[in-house]
C-alpha cells in the first residue's frame, strides 16, 4: 500500500523548531518564503547533532514550498552544512595564509595526535571531529579555530589542550 | 526597451537588429557563427559557459555575446585576436576535465563540444593532472547519463526549471566539484524529459534506448509528423537503412517550438515490438493460421458481403489511423449502405450528435495558446494529455494568464492556477456555478442546472478571469470527453464561452480526431466534415447493441474503448470480426477472425490533420515489416472485392485530395446548439470510478514502447482511494480490493492517494489489467479481496 | 587623527549598547534628518563629497552607486549590507558588529531614506556568530527605542531591518552572489548588467555596500562630506580600517587616515615579529598581488598609490610576510583557496582555478617543470577577465603577483626540488 500525500506541514517538525523556522520566514516578503532555507538549514543540522540527512532536506523543502533538487543545491554549496555525521564538537581550524604564517600546522598538529584522528574524521567516541577552514575572518588572532559557534584565537598547543579540556 | 531598429557592426559587415536583443541573436540571424555551449535561445541566458566571448570596441574585457545587449554603432569583432584568444582559452579549460572517450560516446558525430573543438581546440593537452570523474546514478528509463562528460553548461537544468515547470535536476556541490544531476537516486519524470538529450552540448545525457545501437553517421534523416496526441508535432526520423532509430524533433514554431513530448520521441520503440503482426491471419476452429493475403483479403471481403442487412455492421476506427485510411474505411462502409462508423471509441455521451453540424476542432491555434489571458481547462490533466499543448498553457500562465481547472482528481500542475476538483458526478455542477458566476443566461438543459448551482468563489474569480481577459478559452480535456454528461459539461462550456467572450475549445485527444470527422470517420458527420443524410450508430451504440460484423482499424478492444468490458464482449459475440492491425494481441486474438497486418506511422504514406486543422502529411519512411501494407492499400483492395466505385487509387496523394475537395473552406466550428433536455447520468451520490487513459496507454503503439512503459506515467493498475474514503470504505489497511462495476469485477492493488476526491475511486483504463471493467466514470462498489 | 569614524566609541565599556552609542550622539544624524526631512538628494550629494568609495575591495565610488537608484520608482527598493567579510586577512567588519553595531544601522537607516527603500537586509558570514547575537541585539535595542519599523519618530518614513545569516561560502562577498543567497539559492554571481541598482534583490532596486561604508554614513551626514574627504587624500577620502596581520607583533584593525604611510601602520602594529626582515606584504586581501617589502615600506595606504605599485588596496587587508616564508607555500595556499571557494559557475574559474592550484602545489612538492611558470602565467591570464564576477581575477592576481616579484624563488623549486628559504 502506497501512499502518495504531501505531508501536512505540522508534522514535519517538532513545533519549537517550527517556531523558529518562522521566525526566519517572517524576515522575507511572504511569496519568499525560499529566502529562509538557509535558517532553516543550520536550524535542523543543529537539532540532529549537527548535520543534515536526506530526509532533513526533503522535509525542508516541503515546509518551504520549495522543490527538493533546490534545497540539496543550497545544502553542497554552503561549507558550513554537513552532509555527514560530525563530532559532537567540530573543532573547524583555519590554516589559511594568516594562520599559516602564525604556525598553524602545529595546532593541526597537535589536534590530529591528541584526537588521534585526521580532518573530515571524528573521534571513535563521537565527541569531536575536524575540519579545515578557510579564512574565518579573525586573522588578529591567528592561529585560530571555531569549536560550535565560539571562535578561539592567539592559539598554542597549550591553550588547545585546556580549551578541549572546558569542553562537556 | 523599444522595438526600434539599431545598426551594429560585426566583423566589418553592417548589421540591424532590434534595440534590446542580446548580441548572438542578431549575429545568428545574420549566419555569423559564434560557438556557445551554455546559450539556447528558448533558455534564460546564463553566460556561464564564457565560449561566446567576442571583442567589443571600448570595452575592457571580451563580452558574452549571449549576454551582452546591442546598441547602436557597437563594433564587434567574433574572429579578432582577443576574440580568439578568449575563446581557445574556453575550450581549452572545457577540455581539461572532458574524458578523451569520444570514440565510445553516443554523442560522437554530434557533439557540439566535438564540432567547437575542431575549431578551437589545442591538438595536446597542457592539463596533465588527473581528471574529474562523476559518478552516476540511474535517473530513469530513457536519459542515460555520463556525468564525467559533463560541462556545467545547465541547459538541462534551465529546461527542468523553466520549460518542464518541475525542477528534478540541479547543480550540487561548488567550484570543480559541482556536479549536475539529480543529486539522489531518482528518475526525471516530467513527460517533457528527453528533450535534455538534445539541450545537452556532450555526451552527458544521452537516449538510454538509443543507447550503443546506431552512431550518428550511420543514420539518415526523414521528416515526418509524430501520431499520439493532437498537436501533430514535427519530427524528424533517424533511419538506419529500413528501420527508425530513433525520433528527434523537428523545429515548428508554430506548434513544438523546438520541443517534442517523451510520447512522440520514444514511442518508436513499439515499432519493433515482437508481438507486430507480420502476415495475415485467419481463425479457423479456434486456431490461428498464416494465409496469404490473397486468402485474406477475400475473407475478409466475403465478411461483409455476406452481410445483408449492412446496418448490422459496424466499423470501429482508431482515430490515430491516418486521415486516408479513415477516409477510405468509412467509404467503404457507407458505400456498403452501412453508416455505422466511428473513431470516439473513448467517448461515452453522444447526445449532441443530432445537432452537431460541423467537426470540433481546438478552436484556437496552438501558437495563440501562449498569449491567452485566461483560461478554464474542464476535465483535463493536459499535461499527461498533451503535454506540448499543456506547455504551451503553462506559457501564458506564467506571463500572468488565469488559468482554472475543474477536474476529477487533484492534478499535480506546473503553474499558478485555480483548482477545483471534486467526485465525478459533481463536475457538471462546478461548471454550472462558473456559467452562473459569468451571468450565463440559457433555457433548456443548461437552465436547470443554472438554477441549482452555487456559485462559490472559484466560480466567481474564474469567471472574473474569464471576463476581464482580452483572450481566454474555455477547453474541455480528455477527462471531460470520457464523461457520461460530456454533452451537458459542452452546453455550459459554450455558454459560459459565449457569456464571457472566450473562445470554446476542445482538445482532441488524439492525432486525426479532427481529421476524423473531417473524413466521415464518425455517424453524424459525412467526409467533408458535414451532416450525414443518414446518421448511423454511434461507438458505444455499435457495441451496446451487438453487430454480427465489425471492422476494426488499428485498435485493441478492452485497452481502446470507453467501455473495455462491453467492447470485448461485443466483439466476441459478433458472427465475424475484420481487423487490420499492426500487433497481435490477446484481446484482439480473441474476437477478430481475421487479422490483416497493417504499416504503422513510419511505413505508410498518411495525413494528420491536428488540433487546429492544419494538413500534415507523412510519406512512408521505412519499409512496413514482413507482409505488412500500408492501411490504404488493404482497404483499396477490400473496396474493389466488395465492387465499391472509386477504389482505384495509385497513390494516396489521390486520396488525400479526394477528400480535401470535400472540405469548406473553414470546415472547423464548436457550436454547440442549446439543448432542450438533457438529464445528467451520472448520479452525485454514492461511489462513483473515476478513471484517465495514461499517458503511454493512449494507443496500441505507445502501449509497446519498453523505456516508456517503465516510466510512471505508463499508469499502474490500480484502485485509488483517498485515505478517507479508504476508512469509509474499511479497507484502509488492504493491500488489493475488489472493485465491481456493471458486474465485471476486478481485483487490484490498492493506493491510498489524497488527490483522490473523496466518494472517488480511481482506476485508470486502457491498461491490460483494467480493460475487463467498465466505463472510466461510472457506479462501482469496492470490498476487501 | 585614529578611530574617528567606524570605531569611535571603541574606547567606551559596553561601547555596543545603545546608551553607549547614544552617548557619542548616535542616532541624532537619523532623528535630524527625519526632522528636518532633509531632502534624500542633500545627502546623497553629501555622501559623494566624501569622496567615500567602497570598503568592501572593489573601491567604487559609494555616493555614486546611491544616485544609480532611480528614488522615485515605483514598488519596494532594499539597502543590503554585506558583512560577509571573507577576504584572507580581513577582520574589521567583525569589529563594527561586535562593538559599534548601532552606527552601522543608523548608517543603514539613512541610506534607506536616501534611496527611498524601506526593507533592509544585513548578510552576516554565518561562522560570525558573536557579531550576529551582537547585531540581533542592537536590532531589538533600535527597534525598542522606535529606530526601526513604520513611522520613525513620526516622519511617515517605514524602515526594517533585518539580517541573513550565511552559511561559509566566500563567493558570498561577490554582491550579487550575496542577493542570491538572500533568495535562498547558492551563492551563484549573476551576470551584470543588469546592475543591482535596477534589478537586485528579488528582482528589485538595490544598494548593497560594504559594512565599513554604510557604518561610515552617519560621521559622513554628522560631519559633513568635505570633513570626511579631507581625513584622507585625493581620491581616497576618509578613514579606513585597515586589518593587519601575519608576521607582526601586535596585529589589530586600525582605523587611520588614508594615505598613511604603510611603515606608520606597521609601527602601530608592533613592527614585524621577532625583529625579522619584512620580506613581503599583501596589501589589500589575498586576493591583491603580492608587493616586496622594501618596496612596501616606501608606499602610502591608499587607492591611488598602491595601484601605482601594481597592486590593490582591496579591503585594507594587509598580510606581513617575513623572511621565513617561502613564496611558493603561500602562493599554494592561496592557490588552494580560490580553487576550494569557485563557485563553479563559469568555466574558466571552475577549471582554471584547479589547474592553477596543481600546478603550484607540484612546484611546492618538488615536482615542477621547466615550463611551469609560464603555463601559470598562461593560465592565469586566461582566467582573468573572462569570469562572470571578480573571483577569476583575484585567484590570477596573487599568482600573476608572485611570478612578477618572486619568480626566482619559484624557479628555485623547480630547480632544485627544494626551497631556498631554507624553513620552507
Amino acid at each position: 500500500m502506497t501512499i502518495t500525500t504531501a505531508k501536512d506541514k505540522t508534522e514535519l517538525f517538532a513545533p519549537a523548531i517550527r517556531a523558529e523556522i518562522d521566525r526566519w520566514v517572517a524576515k522575507y516578503p511572504p511569496e519568499w518564503k525560499q529566502s529562509a532555507v538557509m535558517g532553516a538549514l543550520m536550524i535542523v543540522q543543529d537539532d540532529n547533532g549537527g548535520w543534515l540527512t536526506t530526509q532533513l532536506m526533503d522535509d525542508v523543502a516541503a515546509y518551504l514550498d520549495m522543490p527538493s533538487i533546490a534545497v540539496y543545491e543550497v545544502a553542497t554549496f554552503y561549507s558550513m552544512y554537513e552532509l555527514k555525521p560530525v563530532g559532537k564538537h567540530k573543532i573547524c581550524v583555519c590554516t589559511n595564509v594568516s594562520c599559516m604564517t602564525n604556525k598553524s600546522d602545529i595546532i593541526v598538529e597537535h589536534l590530529e595526535k591528541k584526537l588521534g584522528i585526521s580532518f573530515g574524521q571524528i573521534t571513535e567516541d563521537g565527541r569531536f571531529s575536524l575540519k579545515e577552514v578557510e579564512c574565518l575572518g579573525a586573522c588578529g588572532g591567528a592561529p585560530m579555530m571555531q569549536i560550535g559557534k565560539q571562535y578561539y584565537e592567539n592559539l598554542t598547543p597549550e591553550i588547545v589542550d585546556a580549551i578541549l579540556e572546558g569542553l562537556e | 526597451m523599444t522595438d526600434s531598429t539599431i545598426t551594429i557592426e560585426v566583423d566589418g559587415r553592417e548589421l540591424q537588429a532590434k534595440a534590446g536583443t542580446m548580441l548572438i541573436e542578431a549575429t545568428d540571424a545574420a549566419g555569423i557563427r559564434i560557438p556557445r555551449f551554455c546559450y539556447h535561445k528558448k533558455l534564460s541566458i546564463s553566460a556561464n559557459c564564457r565560449m561566446c566571448l567576442v571583442e567589443v570596441e571600448k570595452a575592457p574585457k571580451p563580452l558574452p555575446a549571449c549576454a551582452t545587449p546591442v546598441s547602436d554603432g557597437m563594433k564587434v569583432h567574433t574572429r579578432s585576436p582577443r576574440a580568439l584568444a578568449a575563446q581557445k582559452g574556453t575550450m581549452e579549460f572545457l577540455l581539461i576535465n572532458h574524458p578523451l572517450d569520444c570514440p565510445i560516446c553516443d554523442q560522437g558525430g554530434e557533439c557540439e563540444l566535438q564540432d567547437v573543438a575542431i575549431g578551437y581546440g589545442g591538438d595536446i593537452s597542457r592539463y596533465t593532472e588527473g581528471k574529474r570523474v562523476v559518478a552516476d546514478k540511474n535517473i530513469g528509463p530513457l536519459i542515460a547519463t555520463d556525468m564525467t562528460r559533463c560541462i556545467h553548461c545547465t541547459r538541462c537544468v534551465r529546461f527542468g526549471d523553466e520549460i518542464a515547470g518541475i525542477r528534478e535536476m540541479g547543480a550540487t556541490g561548488r567550484g570543480e566539484h559541482t556536479v549536475i544531476g539529480t543529486y539522489i537516486e531518482k528518475s526525471i519524470d516530467s513527460e517533457l524529459s528527453g528533450n535534455v538529450i538534445d539541450l545537452c552540448p556532450v555526451g552527458a545525457l544521452t537516449s538510454k534506448p538509443f543507447r550503443f545501437n546506431a552512431r550518428a553517421w550511420e543514420l539518415t534523416q526523414v521528416e515526418a509528423v509524430a501520431p499520439h496526441d493532437s498537436l501533430g508535432s514535427n519530427i524528424n526520423l533517424h533511419l538506419r537503412g529500413n528501420k527508425v532509430m530513433r525520433v528527434h524533433p523537428r523545429d515548428n514554431e508554430s506548434i513544438n517550438e523546438t520541443w517534442l513530448s517523451d510520447r512522440d520521441r520514444f514511442s518508436y520503440q513499439g515499432l519493433y515490438s515482437r508481438d507486430r503482426l507480420m502476415v495475415p491471419m485467419i481463425k479457423k476452429s479456434g486456431e490461428w493460421i498464416e494465409v496469404s493475403w490473397e486468402i485474406a483479403l477475400e475473407m475478409a471481403a466475403a465478411v461483409f458481403s455476406e452481410i445483408k442487412e449492412t446496418d448490422q455492421i459496424g466499423a470501429l476506427l482508431s482515430p490515430v489511423a491516418t486521415l486516408e485510411e479513415l477516409y477510405l474505411a468509412q467509404k467503404l462502409m457507407r458505400g456498403l449502405g452501412c453508416n455505422n462508423v466511428d473513431s470516439r471509441l473513448r467517448q461515452g455521451d453522444f447526445r449532441l450528435d443530432e445537432t452537431q453540424t460541423q467537426a470540433n476542432w481546438l478552436g484556437i491555434r496552438v501558437s495563440e495558446l501562449d498569449a491567452l489571458n485566461a483560461a478554464l481547462i474542464v476535465g483535463g490533466n493536459l499535461r499527461k494529455e498533451q503535454p506540448i499543448l499543456a506547455h504551451r498553457l503553462r506559457k501564458a500562465a506564467l506571463a500572468g494568464a488565469g488559468v482554472s481547472y475543474i477536474s476529477p482528481l487533484r492534478l499535480e500542475l506546473n503553474h499558478k492556477h485555480r483548482q477545483s476538483y471534486c467526485a465525478p458526478g459533481e463536475m457538471v455542477g462546478r461548471l454550472a456555478a462558473v456559467a452562473k458566476a459569468a451571468g450565463v443566461k440559457a433555457g433548456g438543459a443548461v437552465a436547470k442546472l443554472l438554477k441549482s448551482a452555487k456559485a462559490d468563489e472559484f466560480a466567481r474569480a474564474t469567471a472574473d478571469a474569464l471576463k476581464n481577459a482580452d483572450s481566454s478559452v474555455v477547453m474541455l480535456g480528455g477527462l471531460a470527453q470520457a464523461h457520461p454528461d460530456f454533452s451537458l459539461l459542452c452546453a455550459l462550456a459554450s455558454g459560459l464561452a459565449d457569456a464571457t467572450g472566450s473562445r470554446l475549445c476542445f482538445a482532441p485527444s488524439a492525432a486525426n480526431t479532427v481529421g476524423a470527422q473531417l473524413a466521415g470517420a464518425v455517424p453524424h458527420l459525412q467526409a467533408g466534415g458535414k451532416p450525414a443524410d443518414d446518421k448511423g450508430l454511434d461507438a458505444l451504440e455499435m457495441l451496446k447493441l451487438p453487430r454480427k460484423g465489425y471492422l476494426l482499424l488499428g485498435v485493441e478492444p478492452g485497452m481502446d474503448f470507453w467501455n473495455g468490458a462491453l467492447s470485448q464482449s461485443a466483439l466476441q459475440s459478433a458472427d465475424s470480426v475484420v481487423a487490420l492491425s499492426a500487433y497481435r494481441s490477446p484481446e484482439l486474438e480473441a474476437c477478430a477472425d481475421i487479422l490483416l497486418p497493417t504499416a504503422l506511422y513510419t511505413e505508410t504514406s498518411g495525413t494528420y490533420v491536428n488540433a487546429e486543422g492544419l494538413w500534415q502529411r507523412n510519406r512512408g519512411a521505412v519499409r512496413p515489416q514482413g507482409e505488412a501494407r500500408p492501411g490504404w492499400k488493404i482497404l483499396r483492395v477490400l473496396g474493389n472485392l466488395l465492387n465499391q466505385q472509386g477504389f482505384d487509387y495509385t497513390d494516396p496523394q489521390q486520396i488525400g485530395d479526394e477528400l480535401h475537395a470535400l472540405c469548406d473552406e473553414s470546415p472547423l466550428h464548436n457550436k454547440i446548439a442549446e439543448p432542450a433536455s438533457l438529464e445528467p447520468q451520472l448520479t452525485t451520490d454514492g461511489l462513483l470510478r473515476a478513471g484517465d487513459t495514461p499517458l503511454y496507454a493512449a494507443d496500441p503503439l505507445v502501449r509497446r514502447a519498453t523505456a516508456l512503459q517503465q516510466t510512471k506515467d505508463a499508469g499502474v493498475a490500480a484502485i485509488r482511494l483517498h485515505p478517507q474514503e479508504a476508512k469509509r470504505q474499511g479497507l484502509e489497511s488492504a493491500q488489493h480490493a475488489l472493485i465491481k462495476q456493471n458486474g465485471y469485477q476486478a481485483k487490484l492493488p490498492l493506493q491510498l492517494d489524497e488527490a483522490i476526491p473523496e466518494g472517488c475511486v480511481w482506476v485508470s483504463a486502457g491498461l491490460r489489467d483494467t480493460a475487463m471493467l467498465g466505463q472510466p466514470f461510472g457506479e462501482v462498489t469496492v470490498e476487501k479481496a | 587623527m585614529a578611530n574617528e569614524v567606524c570605531l569611535r566609541t571603541l574606547d567606551l565599556e559596553r561601547p555596543w549598547l545603545l546608551e553607549q552609542y547614544q552617548s557619542r550622539g548616535g542616532y541624532e544624524m537619523l532623528k535630524k534628518i527625519l526632522t528636518e526631512k532633509t531632502p534624500p538628494e542633500a545627502i546623497i550629494e553629501e555622501v559623494k563629497m566624501s569622496g567615500l568609495r567602497g570598503r568592501g575591495g572593489a573601491g567604487f565610488p559609494t555616493g555614486l552607486k546611491w544616485s544609480f537608484i532611480s528614488r522615485n520608482a515605483p514598488g519596494q527598493k532594499y539597502v543590503v549590507c554585506n558583512s560577509d567579510e571573507g577576504e584572507p586577512g580581513t577582520f574589521k567588519d567583525r569589529d563594527i558588529l561586535r562593538y559599534n553595531p548601532h552606527q552601522l544601522i543608523e548608517g543603514m537607516i539613512i541610506a534607506g531614506y536616501a534611496i527611498g527603500a524601506t526593507r533592509g537586509y544585513n548578510y552576516i558570514r554565518g561562522e560570525f556568530w558573536e557579531p550576529y547575537e551582537r547585531f540581533e541585539q542592537a536590532l531589538e535595542e533600535a527597534r525598542n527605542a522606535g529606530f526601526l519599523g513604520n513611522d520613525l519618530l513620526g516622519s511617515g518614513f517605514d524602515f526594517e531591518l533585518y539580517t541573513h545569516l550565511g552559511a561559509g561560502a566566500y563567493i558570498c562577498g561577490e554582491e550579487t552572489a550575496l542577493l542570491e543567497s538572500i533568495e535562498g539559492k547558492k551563492g551563484q554571481p549573476r551576470y551584470k548588467p543588469p546592475f543591482p541598482a535596477h534589478f537586485g534583490l528579488y528582482g528589485r532596486p538595490t544598494i548593497i555596500n560594504n559594512t565599513e561604508s554604510l557604518a561610515s554614513i552617519p560621521m559622513i551626514i554628522e560631519k559633513g562630506g568635505a570633513w570626511f574627504a579631507d581625513i584622507g587624500v585625493k581620491n581616497s577620502g576618509g578613514s579606513k580600517l585597515f586589518s593587519i596581520s601575519g608576521n607582526i607583533n601586535n596585529p589589530g584593525v586600525f582605523e587611520i587616515p588614508m594615505g598613511t604611510p604603510f611603515s606608520e601602520l606597521l609601527e602601530m602594529a608592533g613592527g614585524v615579529k621577532d625583529g625579522r626582515r619584512i620580506k613581503a606584504v599583501i596589501p589589500g586581501g589575498s586576493s591583491s598581488p603580492v608587493i616586496p617589502g622594501d618596496q612596501m615600506m616606501e608606499l602610502n595606504m591608499d587607492y591611488d598609490a598602491i595601484a601605482a605599485a601594481g597592486s590593490m588596496l582591496g579591503s585594507g587587508a594587509v598580510i606581513v610576510l617575513d623572511d621565513t616564508n617561502c613564496m611558493v607555500k603561500i602562493l599554494e595556499r592561496m592557490s588552494y583557496f580560490y580553487y576550494e571557494e569557485s563557485c563553479g559557475q563559469c568555466t574558466p574559474c571552475r577549471e582554471g582555478t584547479g589547474w592553477l592550484y596543481r600546478v603550484v602545489q607540484r612546484i611546492e612538492a618538488g615536482q615542477g617543470r621547466q615550463e611551469d611558470l609560464d603555463l601559470l602565467d598562461d593560465v592565469a591570464g586566461k582566467i582573468s577577465g573572462k569570469t562572470i564576477c571578480a573571483l577569476g581575477d583575484a585567484a590570477a592576481m596573487p599568482v600573476q603577483g608572485m611570478l612578477r616579484h618572486f619568480r626566482d624563488e619559484f624557479q628555485y623549486h623547480i630547480d632544485h626540488q627544494r626551497c631556498m628559504v631554507g624553513v620552507g
